[in-house]
């Protein structure tokens, strides 16, 4: 679904993300892991189009299965293209309100009202809120906003900032589950940014670990992988 | 009691009129923050507009009501191209912004004197729309009427499109967190494009609508850019509501102090007043947070 190949990205003229290469197939979650300033947001940045790539590439499955370069894209139509981005930070249209939130990537797709109704499904407790400004929504309940909003693009490809963190701890699992149900529901390959390692383990086939931009380690998940990120993380 | 009365109206009226003038800039200045210097070139660009559909139509009152939509496209058309050409590739540079459409101001004004001339060309006003009505004792223009009328319906239509269509909705989103809007899907180049057709488009409505109180000449849309300028800045940026707030207050201002001192006075003490105010509260009367000068 998404392959980078020695990609190297960052702000300015001063790299920040140094050489990474990664495979993510369809209907895979791989967690990337690392961190706080490893570079892991700024690796995601430069994927969904947000900061330009300075070296290396970044190639988007299509529908067919061939590759195409991205690298030049602009970020919404990497939204066509099937990417969707959940940003660290529950960002949120602060001065819209939850049902704004969502009718704004709903307007203009066939079938629309459906798509919000669906994702309204997976999240319940949305249905009370939408008429409710989303900054004023609390952490978790903007971060199920955010998720919502990125499935109704119907993407191929989720690509999710360490969406538990700094969110109350009832939602966290409900947040979790939601991930696992739609890795295991397939038709979505998953980039999972986390620093929580027993989610990102269990939720991913395979992980890597940044560490100062660069891949310190990666592999499958499974026996002794704990030990192998613990290891590459460590200073 | 008349006095008062009709001070308030003229206050109304000026308000209207300022209103008119700055709608446009609350959403390419306010919300966009982009200082369109031409802005007061495209204000004139409608006035003339009304001038030449009047002399290809005849008929005053039918030349308005077509050189009202009009207006609004010429206007618009001028915003798309100049946003295309230029103020794209100035965004977040606010002072090379400014100087590069303040010499397209004067090159406009330039066109404007080779094609129309110097000397002020006047519209004639529709018949329906001469004369006055009589208001709890004072007597009103109806031109000044029809405009107070068409500043009601424009900031309805603008607020109604920024609410409750999907265009408005991507133009709040893209304000409020552009690369969040990217990321979710949204072009923001075609928002910027959009915003800028409407909010120029608003300017050429309004020189359409000025015309029915006052004659036309090159420099007549400088005369209201510094005005509009402090309605949205007074207003607090990108709010529609602060802007009508704000015109209102400006125009009733300067329509009493008017009445005891002489017009030029009356624009010093407007300035004074508002920079006092934004001493105090530099964020306008409401705020709303603005990308690039936040
Ligand atoms: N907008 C920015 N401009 C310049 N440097 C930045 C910016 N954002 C992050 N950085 C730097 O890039 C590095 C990696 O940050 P980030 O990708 O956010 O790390 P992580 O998401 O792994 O915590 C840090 O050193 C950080 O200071
Ligand atoms: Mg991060």
């Amino acid at each position: 679904m998404l392959r980078l190949r020695n990609l190297t990205c960052g702000y300015g003229r001063t790299p920040v993300v140094h050489d990474v290469s990664l495979d993510i197939g369809a209907d895979e979650v791989v967690a990337v892991m690392g961190h706080n300033g490893a570079g892991k947001t700024t690796l995601l940045r430069a994927v969904v189009g947000l900061i330009p790539v300075m070296s290396g590439t970044i190639e988007l499955a299509r529908p067919d299965g061939t590759y195409e370069t991205i690298n030049r894209r602009p970020a919404n139509r990497r939204v066509k293209a099937g990417m969707a981005y959940v940003p660290q930070g529950q960002q949120c249209f602060a001065h819209l309100t939850a049902g704004e939130n969502l009718r704004l990537v709903a307007d203009g797709r066939r079938h629309g009202k459906t798509l919000i109704d669906t994702q309204l499904d997976r999240f319940p407790a949305l249905r009370g809120l939408l008429n409710r400004q989303a900054g004023l929504l609390s952490g978790g309940q903007r971060q199920q906003l955010a998720i919502a909003r990125a499935l109704i693009t119907e993407p191929r490809l989720l690509i999710l900032d360490e969406p538990t963190e700094g969110i109350q701890p009832n939602v966290v699992a409900e947040i979790e589950s939601t991930i696992v149900d739609l890795a295991r529901d397939g038709g979505l390959s998953v980039l999972l940014v986390e620093q929580h390692l027993g989610f990102a383990l269990q939720a991913a086939a395979r992980f890597s670990v940044l560490r100062s931009g660069r891949v310190a380690s990666t592999g499958a998940t499974g026996d002794g992988a704990v030990e192998r990120v613990r290891e590459a993380m460590a200073i | 009691m008349d006095l008062l009365v009709g001070q308030v109206f003229t206050g109304l009226s000026t308000g209207s009129i300022l209103l008119l003038a700055a709608l446009g800039l609350s959403l390419t200045f306010g919300q966009m923050g982009v200082i369109n210097m031409a802005h007061g070139e495209f204000i004139m660009a409608g006035c003339y507009t009304a001038y030449v559909t009047q002399q290809l139509v005849g008929d005053a009152g039918a030349s308005l009501l077509i050189a009202l939509p009009v207006g609004f496209l010429v206007g618009g058309a001028m915003g798309l191209i100049l946003e295309a050409v230029l103020i794209r590739h100035l965004y977040h540079r606010p002072l090379d912004t400014l100087l590069v459409t303040f010499g397209v101001g004067l090159v406009l004004q330039q066109v404007a004197r080779d094609v129309f001339g110097a000397p002020a060309v006047n519209v004639t006003v529709p018949e329906a729309l001469r004369g006055g009505v009589d208001l709890l004792g004072t007597t009103v223009p109806k031109t000044r009427l029809f405009i107070l009328a068409l500043a009601v319906v424009a900031v309805t239509a603008v607020t109604l499109v920024l609410r409750f269509t999907p265009a408005g909705r991507r133009i709040r989103a893209v304000v409020g967190n552009r690369d969040l809007a990217e990321t979710a899907g949204i072009s923001s180049r075609a928002v910027d494009a959009g915003t800028f057709f409407i909010g120029s488009g608003l300017a050429g409505v309004a020189g359409v609508a000025l015309t029915l109180i006052g004659s036309t000449s090159p420099t007549t849309g400088q005369s209201y850019l510094v005005d509009a300028f402090l309605v949205v800045v007074a207003g607090g940026m990108g709010r529609i509501k602060g802007a009508v707030v704000a015109a209102v207050a400006l125009g009733t201002f300067q329509a009493v102090f008017e009445t005891y001192s002489t017009a030029s006075l009356a624009k010093v003490g407007v300035f004074i007043v508002i920079v006092v105010f934004l001493q105090l509260r530099p964020q306008g009367l409401f705020t709303l947070r603005t990308r690039s000068l936040a």
